[in-house]
């Protein structure tokens, strides 16, 4: 890695440790929900709707409940009786838990068959008979809000079109008034695609009711336990203290193991009908077909600028996708997520935008996959519409953005539509970027492969993210505010356990958390052991997404470590017979000031602590802390990436050649942490950008349920990263960290797109539509950019 | 249908369903559940375990075809107590974050050193190509595998 490197925070204790995960992984024994076998315990399977819009007349489940290795069959019927048929999303809307009315996307659940193992349960889906009668879907957003579209919703009372939502930021007025005195206004027209997170491992549960303890277990796939936990207890009636969630080793996440699926429920009511546990897992279709997709944005941006390439203005219309039941998982306030954070990284004047939800026959889901809340979509539409600026102006694209960049003495900076960015230094960032790329000379490669006739493309894309979400004051979850909590105990001994409310699917807190107590403690990583996971054990907070496990997580571990520091001063002072006045904190001790002979480290304090030792009076003993964190604002992460692809103008395809990326993620506890998260960003952007939509046809079929039509990028699509950081601390952040979990998946998309049409810049392509495959890259060369929502021209 | 497997070195004599998948064998009948499933379509590689000498795609092997046939897991990778060092690439190369793909990947690269001792990075590219990671970008596997090509293979 290349760039300025700041030293290390917290005592040494940060860097790049290896991690304490892997141990168990390497070895094939990690612990994922589908590993995990219970006695007596009962498999699942879950029959889906055909098609994407009809009315049920009938369910037939007699044939599969006489299925000989049948435990139970709960079709939407039996749910209904129980009051359970619909659930709330996460979006304050309802969902079917399993259809009774009408099916409304192709996938949506049906039915629920238990049986003795999972081959059966499947045999026993086939038994069910399902009369159907037909309707006219909804498949293309575009046509949602015509007089003529077909209703989605007609369970909503009162409801008498597809409209979810309209929303806007910003001042419509002083925007128009910017638009109309500028020199240059410029707009494009861009479908950022629905797309799918599709972890490796699916989603899955084994639901576990003891009706004797009246405890319900649940060994889950969730990316937030304690949230789900609330959210169980309001729907089933069981007492919160009554339900423990076990999150155990998670086969990524993304986004997609936020929600609540009906699958989940489904399996809750099965244990407590049949009184055994019941596993249900995904198979990989239902998981890209029924759940959690991500971006669907139809979006229209236009930018103005001064002849003299100065940036005035944005505005932004755009319609959102949102499937058939509104289950995005996002502060509530904010319907369209953070996408108003779309001024990006420049200085300008004014800046609106609207957003308006509809309703459409396909799958619930939304904002999913490492999108930090739409920024995703946002840092799309503004770095796209700067580099249809810069070839209308005839500037370089990475001259208009250090043209227009925020300077480092605007920060802190607020927005024009109220975003208040924390800290930044972006030239710097750009600059370190383009010296890496070698940007000059790639220029004058182009210019030479451009005479021979060559198809070589550079992209840049320049992105700030708003992560940690977030102040109670105005960020929720369905009224749960996101602020999280962290417990720490020290053992007698001087060994530490920190018990975290957020939970891992790879991102390492074993290792990453470890590091920051110890770095707060003066102890090594080693002796720190982190617990998280499990409902029971640890305390509540909000859940890992939207980059927010160190931000708000990480800052209430160093809040409670700092907490028990500021103990353990008391307790040093007793044991010296001194003033606690009288220590101060040096190198993992507290010391005398003046004297620092007489110094002791936290073991030798914890067990005094446990002794004894008369200490002042209101002082308990022991060391342990809790610490709940409310975050005062977001961090805002940035960077600057470039891109350097080769088109084949004759097949289409595109290779990408190079991909240099420098992350200002603040201080890097665990740098090799880190640039493993900018690692998946960037082929998450390739993938994107090139290969990744899930499409429908006019009939609502959805083409993109397996891994042969929702292709993913391999280690062959994938180049060797160059990889580049700045450091600018988060001022308001205890250790000055920033987050980075989804800063690459946010920044690159439009990196590749803006190097494949800057290839094609000689054949007059000014836009072309993700995902870039060689047919729609060919077709954008005959001047012919395909609709790649809709997999029909 | 009663069948005989070598897991890892141990001989398996289990009565299964013709239908019986391999990997479903191996994770449901015996519990070993190293090697995972994570696509219906012999996609992801996340179920790469080896027959005899080969990697093959366990969800897409019938139980039956490994009746007298050897096959080796993840779990059989490590050496009694002495980690392969292709499992010491992937910590020392920081080659798994969630850890899923991770035992496929380590069983594909064991198989290309084993033919390939001093594989270039297009190899080793090349070699996991058929097989998905969804969190590493797939550079650090890159390193890992390097990595043990240059400690001891
Ligand atoms: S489970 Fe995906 S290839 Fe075997
Ligand atoms: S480490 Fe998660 S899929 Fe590879």
């Amino acid at each position: 890695m290349i760039g300025v490197r700041e030293k290390y925070e917290g005592n040494g204790a940060y860097g790049p440790l290896t991690r304490k995960e892997d141990a168990r992984f390497i070895r094939g024994r990690g612990t994922y929900v589908d590993d995990i076998k219970l006695p007596g315990m009962l498999h699942a399977a879950i029959l889906r709707s055909p098609l994407a819009h009809a009315r049920i007349v009938s369910v037939d489940a007699s044939a599969a409940r006489a299925h000989p290795r049948v435990e139970a069959v709960i079709t939407g019927a039996d749910l209904a009786e129980r009051g359970l048929a619909w659930m709330p999303t996460l979006s304050a809307d309802v969902q079917a838990v399993l259809a009774t009315d009408k099916v409304r996307f192709q996938g949506q659940e049906i039915a629920f068959v238990v049986a003795h193992d999972s081959y059966a349960a499947r045999d026993a889906i086939e038994l069910i008979a399902v009369e159907y009668d037909p309707l006219p879907p909804v498949s293309d957003a575009t046509t949602a809000l015509d007089a003529a579209a077909p209703l989605v919703r007609d369970d909503v009372p009162g409801k008498l079109d597809n409209r979810v939502f309209d929303w806007t930021a910003g001042d419509k007025a002083a925007t128009d008034e910017v638009f109309a005195g500028a020199d240059v206004v410029v707009g494009c027209d861009m479908v950022y695609p629905r797309s799918h997170p599709a972890p490796l491992e699916t989603c899955g549960i084994i639901a576990d009711f003891d009706a004797v303890r009246g405890k319900l277990t649940l060994w889950s796939t969730s990316q937030a336990p304690h949230a789900h936990r609330t959210i169980y207890a309001t729907l089933t009636g069981l007492p919160e203290h009554k339900i423990r969630i076990v999150s155990p080793d998670l086969g990524g996440g993304f986004g997609n193991k936020v929600p609540i699926y009906p699958g989940y429920l489904c399996a809750i009511v099965a244990s407590m009908a049949t009184g055994k546990p019941v596993k249900w897992m995904e198979d990989r279709s239902e998981n890209l077909m029924s759940g959690s997709f991500a971006r669907d944005y139809h979006m229209h941006g236009e930018i103005a600028a001064s002849a003299a390439g100065k940036i005035l203005g944005l505005r932004a219309s755009v319609l959102a996708d949102h499937g058939a039941f509104n289950a995005t998982a996002q502060p509530t306030k904010f319907p369209a997520g953070f996408f108003h954070i779309f001024t990006g990284s420049y200085d300008l004047r004014a800046a609106f935008c609207e957003v308006t939800g509809v309703y459409t026959n396909k799958a619930p889901g939304g904002v999913a996959y490492s999108c930090s809340f739409r920024v995703t979509e946002a840092v799309y539409l503004v770095e796209r519409l700067v580099d249809v600026l810069a070839r209308r102006l005839g500037v370089d694209p990475a001259e208009l953005r250090m043209r227009n960049l925020l300077r480092p003495e605007q920060f802190p900076y607020t927005c024009p539509t109220g975003w208040q960015y924390d800290s930044g230094d972006y030239p710097r960032a750009l600059r370190l970027a383009m010296d890496m790329a070698g940007y000059a000379e790639l220029r004058r490669e182009q210019a030479d492969r451009r005479a021979r006739g060559d198809y070589m493309g550079i992209g840049l894309s320049f992105f700030t993210e708003g992560v940690g979400a977030g102040p109670r004051s105005h960020m929720d979850i369905l009224g749960l505010a996101m602020a999280d909590g962290a417990d720490l105990r020290v053992h007698p001994t001087g060994k530490a356990v920190l018990a975290i409310s957020v939970q891992t699917q790879g991102q390492g807190h074993e290792t990453t958390f470890a590091q920051l107590v110890a770095g707060e403690l003066g102890l090594s990583p080693d002796e720190v052991e982190v617990v998280h996971g499990d409902t029971d054990q640890t305390p509540f907070g909000l859940g890992t997404y939207g980059s927010r496990s160190t931000p708000v997580s990480g800052a209430a571990a160093v809040m409670a470590a700092r907490k028990v520091r500021d103990r353990a001063r008391i307790v040093a002072a007793a044991m010296l017979e001194v003033a606690p006045d009288d220590l101060e904190w040096a190198e993992g001790t507290w010391r005398v000031r003046g004297d620092p002979e007489k110094a002791l480290g936290i073991g030798e304090i914890a067990m005094a602590a446990h002794s004894s030792i008369e200490l002042p009076a209101g002082v308990e003993g022991h060391l342990d802390a809790s610490a709940v964190y409310n975050p005062p604002n977001l961090t805002f992460p940035f960077g600057a990436y470039i891109c350097v692809t080769d088109v084949d103008p004759d097949t289409g395809e595109v290779a990408v050649r190079r991909f240099v990326a420098v992350d200002d993620c603040g201080v890097r506890i665990n740098p090799m942490i880190v640039e493993g998260q900018v690692h998946r960003g960037l082929a998450d952007g390739i993938g994107m950008a090139l290969m990744q939509a899930i499409v429908f046809d006019e009939a609502g079929n959805c083409l993109g349920g397996s891994f042969m039509d929702y292709l993913l990028p391999t280690a062959k699509e994938c180049p060797s990263y160059e990889l580049g950081a700045t450091v600018t601390p988060s001022p308001h952040h205890p250790v000055g960290a920033k987050g980075v979990g989804e800063s690459a998946t946010v920044g690159s998309p439009p990196a590749v797109v803006n190097s494949v049409v800057d290839a094609l810049a000689p054949l007059g392509v000014v836009h072309a539509d993700m995902p870039l495959t060689p047919a729609s890259v060919w077709r954008a060369i005959q001047g012919r950019p395909l609709r790649p929502d809709l997999a029909v021209e | 249908m009663k069948l005989t497997v070598t897991v890892n070195g141990t001989d398996h004599t289990r009565e299964v369903e013709p239908r019986l998948l391999l990997i479903h064998f191996l994770r449901d009948g015996l519990g070993l559940t190293g090697s995972h499933w994570g696509c219906d379509t012999s996609n992801c590689g996340a179920c790469v375990v080896w027959l005899d000498e080969t990697p093959v795609k366990s969800c897409t092997v019938l139980a039956a075809m490994a009746d007298g046939h050897r096959v080796r897991t993840v779990e059989g990778l490590a050496d009694g107590g002495r980690l392969d060092p292709v499992q010491e690439g992937f910590t020392q190369c920081h080659g798994l974050q969630c850890g899923f793909c991770t035992p496929g990947m380590m069983l594909t690269a064991r198989w290309l050193l084993d033919h390939n001792p001093s594989p270039s990075e297009a190899e080793v590219r090349e070699a996991i190509s058929g097989q998905i990671c969804r969190c590493t970008g797939y550079e650090n596997i890159v390193r890992s595998v390097l990595w043990a090509s240059r400690n001891g293979g």
